[in-house]
């Protein structure tokens, strides 16, 4: 008797440990890989892809991680840092900088100003405390559309960023010109049958994981999440939680700056205007398939969740193509568990007082 | 000393006033500026524009209102409801139903579609307590994939359909991508409510001035007696001053059959949005609304004084959703066109925004804030790419800055007023 209820017990146990969501959607990932086997569609390939795609948002993933410890909830303002990113790459090349330079620039100047509307950002969510989220999303939206305005009416003169007709940027700049597409990739890819693993891609990611958890075994990376976990104790512990919230949000910002510029160098377009806009939505969804909360976040729920959400939307492309042609079932499934899951989170946080 | 006291008093009353009413005055700023600096617009084209604009949006913009009173803030899940109007009218046109036949089958088959919608949505606010916009926001978009699902994939794939059906896709798996909805007259539902009876703009404006000067002189005299504060009487002189002038310049349009002549409006459409108006009016004054107020401004003294509060707060999304749908079919039928999968999407974020822009807030709302926002987001938006294309010659840039400001307006209105309410409330966390 003892046995078997131990053991209904011990699954209980793990189930609840992996939580409803991530189980129902690795079972289904696990149920795509299976039909995709049994459709005879090429695994190598298909694996190559999840694994390219896996580290082409793995950053932007990341980014959620310092936002969410430190308690403003998932950073739903993530096309600021993407549109910081983006204007990094597009100055890199207006300067003229070529191959993994003009990726290294871009970087290096998306920084900068990631920094800067990162502070302004913090500053921002410090005098919005308990309406984080909603606000957030718009002020990301309002930033999408600024920097539209922006692309327009900045005066590059690079003449293969710009439209061939009028002032403005294009809608999507080709890097493959400026040789800065794939430029991550590339290093030390190698093969396995059909199977491509593009090493320096999964190494940026791995580098940028390794920073973000190291960063939060220091000082400052524990105080901001104390304050994140109980902001009242964290205050009386003498600590500076604005402060702490700003650091937080920059970091984030800066990540999501850098996160686009690896996005866009592995799809070997930068794509601006409204592109940008409803790209925080996925990455946030990642993070919580990947286990982590509203109010918790760490890297290993980055790469679980990026893993599980990408991999299934690249998987489940391919099958249902076949099996139902001339839909686009992937893309509604997307809208589906994406949307599902960040709503089920929200369900999670007890937050406002009856 | 009283004198610079009294002095004082007053100029932070106004500088409040421009405080609290600054997204209204932006808009109002923007749109004048947009009038005067730009060349191609006429008056006529404005109000032309802006009539049939307004005419379109402002029931939906009205469904807003009560979620808001009762606490539950904005509702971008409105898109929901407008799918449930979307829903009645694919059905009805997939029958081919038309006329006034057809409205009323749409209005009821939403009805029910809407309420359950609304339940449901309802439920998942009160699961996410605190957090009721952003997921409002969040399930609008869930809402959508199910949507596509729905009429994407299901709608031939589970449903079988014929592939020679106009409103299928030649491949007999789901809706084309734009449904024609056909004029009433040729026995479809474009144009079913606005088509009954349209009238010259002027003389609705006159009658309605004349309506409004008659009520608010009756208002104020009963009122006289009992109150008789001077910034009453001050607003009292302003609002019969505007109506004086409404009704002259129309009369002057009557008598010299001048060019806003040429400007209709619906009557129909407009007794529904009045209708609406007094309807959420009267509703907050009765039982269920002094309810929904209670439970707006406290839950928790709202559950102690024996009020379910889950209940209330359901049954006011319910009352936002199917508004919103029978909002969707009167948008609908005065576009002519239904675009499958694009009507809806915006219908949340553009009423939020205009009922923001009216001077409305998280906590407050009234059939005033959404008619003024209704006008002001609208001759902004007509605005918008006209001042692009004055000021630097590119239609595109007015199309780009018209999105900033309505994720801006959004943005900056409910930012103030946390803002605002952290600040009284001194939280420190």
């Amino acid at each position: 008797m003892t046995e078997a209820n131990a053991k209904s017990m011990d699954t209980k146990r793990i189930a609840k440990k992996i939580g409803l969501p991530r189980l129902i959607i690795g079972s289904f990932f696990i149920f795509i890989l299976i039909s995709a086997f049994f459709l005879g569609i090429p695994m190598g390939m298909l694996t190559s892809d999840v694994i390219r795609r896996v580290g082409m948002n793995g950053i932007l993933v990341l980014a959620m991680v310092p936002s969410i410890q430190s308690g403003t909830g998932p950073n739903f303002a993530l096309p600021i840092g993407i549109v910081c990113g983006l204007l990094g790459l597009m100055i890199s090349i207006e300067l003229g900088f070529m191959g993994l330079m003009c990726i290294l620039m871009a970087i290096f100047i998306a920084t900068l100003a990631a920094t800067i509307f990162g502070f302004f950002y913090g500053k921002m969510l410090n005098a919005v405390k308990g309406a984080e989220m909603t606000i957030a999303t718009y002020t990301g939206f309002s930033v999408v559309a600024l920097s539209s305005l922006a692309w327009i009416m900045i005066p590059f003169k690079n003449p293969n960023i710009g439209w061939f007709l009028g002032g403005g940027l294009r809608e999507t700049v080709q890097l493959k010109a400026f040789g800065a597409a794939q430029v991550f990739d590339d290093f030390l890819k190698f093969n396995i049958g059909d199977l491509i693993i593009p090493t320096g891609l999964l190494l940026i990611f791995g580098f940028f994981c390794v920073i973000v958890w190291l960063f939060f075994q220091t000082k400052t990376g524990l105080a901001i999440s104390a304050g994140g976990i109980n902001p009242k104790f964290a205050l009386v512990s003498g600590l500076n939680i604005n402060k702490n919230r700003i650091i937080a949000n920059i970091i984030s910002t800066i990540l999501g700056a850098i996160g686009i510029i690896v996005y866009a160098q592995c799809f070997g377009y930068a794509q601006l205007y409204t592109a940008p806009l409803m790209m925080a939505f996925p990455a946030v969804a990642a993070v919580l398939i990947g286990g982590a909360t509203a109010k918790r976040a760490s890297v290993s729920n980055v790469i679980i969740g990026v893993i599980l959400f990408q991999g299934l939307l690249t998987t489940a492309l391919p099958v249902a193509n076949q099996v139902f042609a001339g839909t686009d079932l992937s893309d509604i499934m997307r809208m589906i568990i994406q949307n599902g899951i960040i709503l089920y989170a929200l369900t999670q946080v007890k937050g406002g007082a009856k | 000393m009283n004198d610079t006291m009294k002095n004082k008093l007053q100029n932070s009353n106004i500088s409040t006033w421009i405080f609290d009413n600054m997204v209204t005055i932006v808009f109002i700023a923007f749109t004048v500026f947009g009038f005067l600096v730009s060349e191609g617009i006429t008056f006529t084209f404005l109000v032309n524009e802006l009539a049939s604009r307004v005419f379109r949006n402002a029931f939906l913009v009205l469904s807003l209102i009560i979620p808001v009173l009762a606490g539950l803030g904005l509702n971008f899940g409105i898109v929901i409801g407008a799918m449930a109007g979307q829903m009645a009218i694919i059905i009805v046109r997939y029958f081919n139903i038309g006329g006034l036949k057809g409205l009323a089958i749409c209005i009821l088959l939403s009805l029910p579609l809407a309420i359950l919608f609304g339940y449901f949505t309802g439920r998942l606010y009160n699961k996410t307590r605190g957090q009721e916009m952003i997921a409002s926001l969040i399930v609008g978009f869930f809402a959508d994939g199910i949507y596509q699902f729905i009429f994407l994939f299901a709608v031939g794939v589970l449903i079988k359909v014929p592939a020679t059906h106009p409103l299928i896709k030649p491949d007999a798996i789901g809706l084309r991508t734009t449904i024609d909805m056909i004029p009433a007259s040729e026995g479809g539902l474009g144009y079913v409510i606005d088509g009954i009876m349209r009238v010259p703009f002027v003389w609705a404006a006159l009658v309605v001035a004349i309506g409004i000067l008659a009520l608010i002189t009756f208002k104020y005299f009963k009122n006289k007696k009992a109150t008789s504060v001077k910034s009453n009487k001050n607003m009292y002189m302003i609002n019969v001053a505007t109506c004086l002038l409404i009704i002259g310049i129309s009369l002057y349009q009557i008598i010299i059959d001048g060019s806003l002549m040429i400007v209709k409006v619906p009557v129909v459409t407009g007794l529904l949005i009045i209708a609406l108006c007094i309807f959420t009016e009267r509703i907050m004054k009765t039982k269920l609304g002094q309810d929904l107020r209670s439970v707006g401004q406290s839950q928790h003294i709202a559950e102690v004084s024996g009020i379910n509060v889950d209940r209330k707060r359901i049954l006011a999304v319910i009352f936002s959703t199917v508004l919103a749908a029978w909002g969707q079919i009167i948008y609908l039928q005065n576009m002519g066109t239904l675009n499958t999968y694009g009507s809806h999407t915006q219908t949340g974020i553009f009423a939020v925004a205009s009922l923001l822009v009216g001077g409305a807030s998280i906590s407050n709302a009234s059939y005033k804030h959404a008619l003024i926002g209704t006008l002001l987001f609208n001759s902004m938006f007509i605005m918008s790419p006209e001042i692009g294309k004055a000021l630097f010659g590119q239609v595109l840039l007015g199309e780009y800055f018209r999105s900033f400001m309505v994720y801006g307006v959004i943005g900056v209105a409910l930012g103030l007023y946390v803002w605002k309410t952290n600040k009284k409330s001194r939280k420190a966390i």
